[in-house]
């Protein structure tokens, strides 16, 4: 009784020990906060990457793919069995993307993805991130007539303001396509008047929406498919479609009233020119016209700045990838998913089984395994500053290890008293060992509310931080998110707290035994 | 004002007098003016007039006019004091008894080891050489956790500087050694059986009016009432005073004494006094010299 009755007078007198674990406090709350901003951040990161990607991917080695695939595919049936929820097969390749920019080509490097729009649905999230509503709900190739989202409707506020998005669709595709053929018949007539005022030129007939102008020598590739595209009429016609990633076609900046906005190099309604490396050995290069028909915008850069879909038949068409004698077609990569809570490890070491890399030329990978640098370096920054936090509170310790034996000293005669009345050593050891329990459940109990509060308002705190500061703490012409993600992990909390007041324990442990053993007769002279 | 406290003190512990079988009658330092003068108006007289009784200390079975039985022997006791290479001496051999129901007193100078001796009978410390026994059993060499619980139950101890809690009220010092010695639950299903013996004890000692007050509050003199109040809840055997007027004025020494003295001959409390003031020490039933760590002289005094 008189333990408790003593160390919580002590608690209330001693303000000092209280001063000491301040920083307990501060260690916790900090922990708690950069745990759950942490976690936060990684769950979104690991949302989008997995929204792109499939759990599992079988890829073959090279670029002309697998031609048997539909056998491949009955196999990876008969060996997932149950935990199959869906698979789709695609065709993945480097390539390169250009369209004109006030009669200029701009060249993007970029991942081209040929996809089935009918089954890639059911192995990612892709759909999801794209602007169009329609789209949305279900992927289509087919350029729509407008009705683009004119900002960026994931962050729910309007934050990235895209006007130029309004009548994007078939609206612009024809506006532009008269614009254009004004812009050559006019042109075409100057140029009859000023050489040969009666010879007739049909040249706007035959050229697509990316036509060249007169001031642009003509396009080979132009002049090699006048064939085919002879008859396409802009207006009321479209290429295969293609969803581009969106950092690929704008780019972000502050309009002069500070608004973040996203400036459009090219719209949907727009034709771009893709070239790639054909199938066959060695590979040849290919080149196809694509109308631009959705964005699609995963705010991971790496694959909004590389990503471009294309119809997976198409794709196979113009590759040569299709065996003219049976029709069938070959894919680069067979994309799995797995249903929810299927082990993806141990689902990929039972392919990997089947298909050894000796005998296959197939890669087969998970999604963590496919993105694992990104995916390790984070986990490795979260590790260190863990330990890096956690220090603070072993540096927390030793303050109270330190104010812990000042409170020893500062009560050697009454750990005297005590003992001259007959208290035993453990008695007075628990004195100091629950006042050092409290302390820590103090600390770290209010550096615990501290920290959630602090999660809990942190957006509030970053704008009021903003307004301190004049500044924008999350630039959103550099960071795709509007509201910082947060995650609070109950565990994580808990071992926190938890290993806090161990600390506090441990710190009053020393001083607590000193006191156990001090000499009665000692502690009662002690001045 | 003096003769009106000790009288009221008298009738405390006139009420709190509980062993009819123990008509020992007070041979010396009668406290003169104790049943003299009755001032039968003060406050707290009338509320323990139906207050609980209470043992203060038990009373050994005594035969009247025999010898008063031993409760406490040294035989032999030497301890001396380490500090680097240098051993210093403080007790080269100390035999004395303690015969129960009478105060003791241990004078010397400073030096002489008599503070040590008591610390040694307390069981704070072990000595050298020698034995201790009390009711005839050693308890020098008893294992810790049995010395605690000795101090706790069967020794009271008061001191020149009266040793409070600083961080307790006097109230609650009073109750430490019953909280040191009984379980959280124990004390809590008792808590009100103790509060009561705590007040009453306090009302014993006239510091019914300081409960609440922390012992910086209180003058010297009422901190070491507090201190015996505390000495006494566990309804020890053996009082160990260590120079309990030593750092008091004359007069408050004096009642101090006189209250040490009115517990011994109402309640049979056997007390032992380390002093060094020898007019102090006459004053007691018995006197045990200690020069340079040796009894001189161990008498039964005549009565200052």
């Amino acid at each position: 009784m008189y333990k408790l009755i003593l160390s919580w007078r002590y608690l209330r007198t001693r303000y000092i020990a209280l001063a000491s674990i301040i920083s307990v406090t501060l260690g916790v709350a900090t922990m708690i906060v950069v745990n759950s901003v942490m976690a936060g951040f990684s769950h979104e990161m690991h949302q989008r990457l997995h929204g792109i990607l499939s759990d599992l991917v079988v890829e073959s080695m090279g670029l002309d793919g697998i031609y048997d695939h539909e056998i491949l595919q009955a196999e990876i049936h008969k060996i997932l069995g149950d935990e199959l929820k869906g698979l789709t097969t695609v065709v993945h390749i480097p390539a390169m993307l250009s369209y004109k920019v006030r009669g200029e080509y701009v060249p993007h490097q970029i991942s081209l993805i040929g996809i089935d729009a009918k089954t890639h649905a059911e192995v990612s999230d892709f759909s999801r991130f794209l602007l169009h509503p329609e789209n949305r709900q279900k992927l289509s190739f087919a350029l729509h007539e407008n009705g683009y989202d004119t900002h960026d409707v994931e962050s729910g506020r309007e934050v990235a303001r895209r006007p130029q998005l309004k009548d994007a669709g078939w609206v612009y595709r024809r506006h532009r396509a008269v614009h254009e053929r004004h812009q050559k018949q006019s042109q075409q007539t100057r140029q009859s008047e000023s050489k040969n005022p009666t010879s007739f030129d049909n040249a706007a007939q035959h050229e697509g929406s990316a036509d060249t102008t007169a001031s642009i020598p003509e396009n080979p590739y132009l002049a090699a498919s006048t064939t085919e595209e002879r008859f396409f009429d802009p207006l009321k016609e479209q290429h295969a479609g293609v969803i581009l990633g969106i950092s690929i076609a704008s780019v972000r900046h502050r309009s002069t009233q500070g608004q973040v906005e996203d400036y459009f190099l090219c719209l949907p309604g727009d034709d771009v020119n893709i070239s790639f490396p054909t199938a066959g050995t060695p590979p040849d290069f290919g080149t196809g016209q694509f109308t631009v028909v959705d964005f699609y915008e995963s705010k991971m850069n790496e694959y909004d700045s590389t990503f471009a879909f294309v119809p997976l038949h198409q794709l196979q068409k113009l590759r040569g990838m299709i065996d003219p004698a049976t029709g069938s077609a070959a894919v680069t990569s067979i994309q799995i998913k797995l249903h929810e809570g299927a082990n993806l490890q141990a689902a990929c070491e039972r392919l990997r089984e089947r298909f050894p890399a000796r005998e296959f030329p197939y890669r087969i990978r998970t999604w963590q395994e496919m993105q694992g640098p990104l995916l390790s370096a984070v986990r490795m920054e979260t590790v260190i500053l863990n330990i890096l936090l956690f220090m603070i509170i072993a540096v927390a310790g030793f303050g109270i290890l330190a104010t812990f034996f000042m409170i020893v000293v500062e009560k050697t005669r009454d750990i005297g008293i005590l003992k001259s009345l007959g208290a035993p050593g453990r008695g007075v050891m628990s004195i100091f060992l629950s006042y050092g329990l409290s302390l820590g459940a103090v600390g770290s109990g209010v550096g615990m509310i501290l920290g959630l509060l602090f999660v809990h308002f942190i957006n509030q705190i970053a704008t009021g931080l903003e307004w301190l500061s004049g500044r924008e703490m999350f630039d959103p012409t550099v960071y795709y998110f509007q509201e910082i993600p947060t995650i609070i992990n109950p565990w994580t909390v808990s071992w926190i707290v938890i290993g806090a007041v161990v600390i506090a324990m441990m710190a009053s442990v020393m001083p607590a035994l000193r006191a156990a053993k001090l000499h009665p007769v000692e502690a009662l002279r002690y001045e | 004002m003096k003769e009106g406290f000790e009288a009221e003190q008298h009738e405390r512990l006139l009420h709190l007098q509980l062993s009819p079988q123990n008509p020992q009658p007070s041979t010396k330092m009668q406290t003169s003016n104790a049943v003299t003068h009755h001032t039968a108006n003060q406050p707290h007289h009338q509320s323990k007039q139906n207050g609980p009784h209470f043992r203060i200390a038990p009373k050994p079975a005594q035969a009247v006019g025999s010898a008063p039985p031993i409760i406490m022997s040294t035989s032999g006791l030497k301890k001396s004091y380490r500090k680097a290479q240098v051993t210093i001496p403080v007790l080269r051999g100390v035999d004395f008894s303690i015969p129960a129901g009478q105060i003791t007193a241990i004078a010397g100078q400073s030096g002489s080891g008599k503070t040590t001796l008591l610390h040694l009978l307390a069981t704070l410390d072990s000595p050298d050489q020698g034995e201790i026994h009390l009711h005839g059993k050693r308890i020098d060499n008893l294992p810790t956790q049995a010395r605690d619980r000795l101090r706790n139950e069967t020794l009271g101890m008061i001191f020149q500087f009266y040793h409070l809690l600083p961080e307790l009220t006097t109230l609650e010092n009073v109750l430490t050694p019953v909280m040191i010695g009984q379980s959280v639950l124990k004390y809590w299903k008792n808590r009100h059986v103790n509060l009561e013996r705590a007040k009453t004890l306090l009302d014993l000692v006239g510091l019914s009016h300081r409960l609440e007050h922390k012992p910086r509050e209180l003058s010297g003199g009422e901190m070491q009432r507090a201190a015996i109040a505390r000495s006494l809840i566990c309804s020890p055997q053996l009082l160990l005073a260590d120079e309990p007027t030593g750092n008091l004025d004359r007069q408050t020494g004096r009642e101090i004494l006189d209250t040490l003295r009115t517990l011994n001959e109402q309640e049979n409390l056997t007390i032992v006094m380390v002093t060094h003031d020898l007019e102090i020490a006459r004053q007691a039933d018995r006197l045990v010299q200690l020069v340079e760590g040796r009894v001189e002289e161990a008498r039964t005094t005549t009565g200052g």
